[in-house]
């Protein structure tokens, strides 16, 4: 991790009703070391709306950004929201690819981009750059009742071309973060399936609908928690879980955090650092139920303790009654 | 069943334009169904996306230009993922939406005002302002309660800002949408 600094953008969401990814991934790498440094006066990346309307605007409101970060120095940037992630990395592509079509956008730019920076999903930075070891290291608290449905969203790792990052229909970094810290992480089939995206607002039956299907699926794995690494997925599934319930006549109420706030919860941050008073469905059941390491370690020792008392208990019970 | 009649309404230069415009060559499509199996619309839509690669290949143009199917697609990535002749089939539906547009033929008004009131919100103030965002979309789509309910809940919890956050480059950013409207008049 040494040296490397990453441009850290954490788009519109994380600024709003995602308040809580940004600030549990602010924490997060700054317990880990990560070098970050937020672009200054970032734009809008243009998101779904923009790429219904032409792919050259559409790149345009994405490269702004990145040679703004590019100005900077930097390389890499790390980002948290999958769609400001596809935006980068969808623009990258068409501009690296096509002389013309590079042109087209920087001719919208005031300042033009090179095409230097490289988009890095804050999973990927965690998983890849920082690595699972470092991460285990840095745990205090373990959360014994925690069981857990990674749910990495539509377009985290996909599609696989431009992704270049985990498997695109079985994903495994945030499964593999979440066991690193001592989670429970359930076998979930529909990690990759789509929750209903942006259409949240104009289409809210049918992302209701889409999204029930993510939390059925999730609660069938043995899950009591999803954890999730996209402020829309978050968004459909948690803040909007109620009105799952009246269209689809489900009864869910079941938490749904950033993989990220898991991780704080297990390097002992307050739930108030980690932002877990924003979520609708409260986890704070988790916070409760979460000890440290040590109480851990003597609750383990006692339960093995306690079982052989009992297995002693049974050998006596059976001599004195053959 | 619809039936189509190929002599009377297919459209050549449709199936040229489709192929130059999204860069990916809708002939090799087999109509193996992949993409309809995986994608997590196709019960919304009312042209399942395989259908719609098919109509490409046949030039029906203005069948799938006044589709739903094109706006209800997500770019959830799916169907380009799963695709055994590694068609971009995701970037073709994108393709599509901006034709629908620029035509004047989109079906799913809502969706497209939505966008609409999301990029208002970007030329503005240079990020997204949802509370601005949401507000600006019930009054022109005229369902002035949408979502209504979560209000209660993002106040309980203190999700949101009240307030747009303009950013000092905001003159910046709304120069990128007048260059491109510009850009639009120049090459037509």
């Amino acid at each position: 991790m040494a040296n490397k600094r990453y441009a850290y953008y954490s788009g519109c969401s994380l600024e709003g009703t995602a308040l809580e990814y940004d600030k549990s991934v602010r924490l997060i790498f700054d317990a880990l070391g990560v070098d970050y440094i937020e672009p200054e006066d970032w734009s809008c990346c243009g998101s779904t709306p923009a790429h219904t309307i032409d792919h050259v605007f559409a790149s345009a409101l994405a490269a702004r950004n990145l040679s703004i970060i590019e100005k900077m120095g930097l390389d890499t940037v790390a980002v948290p929201c999958p769609a400001c992630l596809m935006a980068f990395k969808k623009a990258q592509y068409f501009m690296e690819k096509d002389e013309t079509f590079k042109e087209k956008v920087n001719e919208l730019l005031d300042e033009k981009y090179n095409c230097r920076v490289y988009a890095k999903s804050t999973l990927q930075v965690l998983y890849e750059d920082v690595g699972l070891d470092e991460i285990t290291k840095r745990v205090t608290h373990v959360i014994p009742d925690m069981k857990v449905a990674p749910y990495y969203g539509c377009i985290t790792n996909r599609p696989p071309k431009l992704a270049q990052f985990d498997d695109p229909e079985n994903p495994i970094s945030m499964d593999k973060i979440l066991s690193a810290i001592g989670v429970e992480v359930c076998d979930f089939a529909f990690k990759v399936e789509c929750c209903g995206a942006a259409f949240g607002v104009p289409k809210k039956d049918m992302v209701n609908r889409l999204s029930a299907k993510v939390i059925s699926m999730a609660i069938d794995a043995g899950a009591n928690c999803i954890a999730v690494a996209c402020p829309l997925c978050q968004q459909n599934l948690d803040l909007r879980q109620e009105q799952i319930n009246k269209t689809t006549g489900s009864n869910f109420n079941i938490p749904v955090l950033y993989f990220t706030q898991i991780v704080g919860l297990a390097y002992g941050y307050s739930p108030k650092e980690l932002g877990l008073d924003k979520l609708i469905v409260s986890a704070d059941n988790f916070v409760r139920s979460r000890i440290t390491k040590e109480q851990y370690e003597q609750l383990k020792q006692e339960q093995e303790k306690g079982k052989e008392k009992d297995v002693k208990k049974q050998e006596i019970q059976e001599k004195e009654n053959p | 069943m619809k039936t189509i009649n190929l002599t009377e309404s297919t459209d050549w230069n449709f199936i040229e334009e489709v192929k130059k415009e999204s860069g990916q060559d809708p002939s090799l499509c087999y109509q193996c169904g992949n993409c309809t199996a995986g994608c997590p619309y196709s019960n919304f839509y009312d042209y399942p996306v395989s259908q719609i690669m098919r109509l490409i290949q046949t030039g029906q143009k203005e069948t799938i230009l006044t589709s739903r199917a094109i706006w209800l697609c997500a770019t959830c990535e799916t169907c380009t993922t799963r695709c055994p002749c590694e068609i971009d089939v995701a970037h073709i539906m994108d393709v599509l939406r901006i034709m629908a547009r620029r035509e004047n033929k989109v079906s799913e008004k809502d969706i497209k005002t939505f966008y609409d009131s999301f990029l208002d919100s970007i030329k503005k103030f240079g990020r997204l302002y949802e509370v601005g965002t949401l507000i600006s979309y019930n009054l022109r789509s005229g369902h002035l309660f949408t979502d209504s309910d979560l209000g209660p809940k993002v106040l309980a919890h203190n999700k949101i800002h009240f307030l747009p956050k303009k950013i000092k480059g905001s003159e910046k950013v709304a120069k990128i949408f007048e260059r491109y409207q510009e850009s639009l008049k120049k090459h037509g």
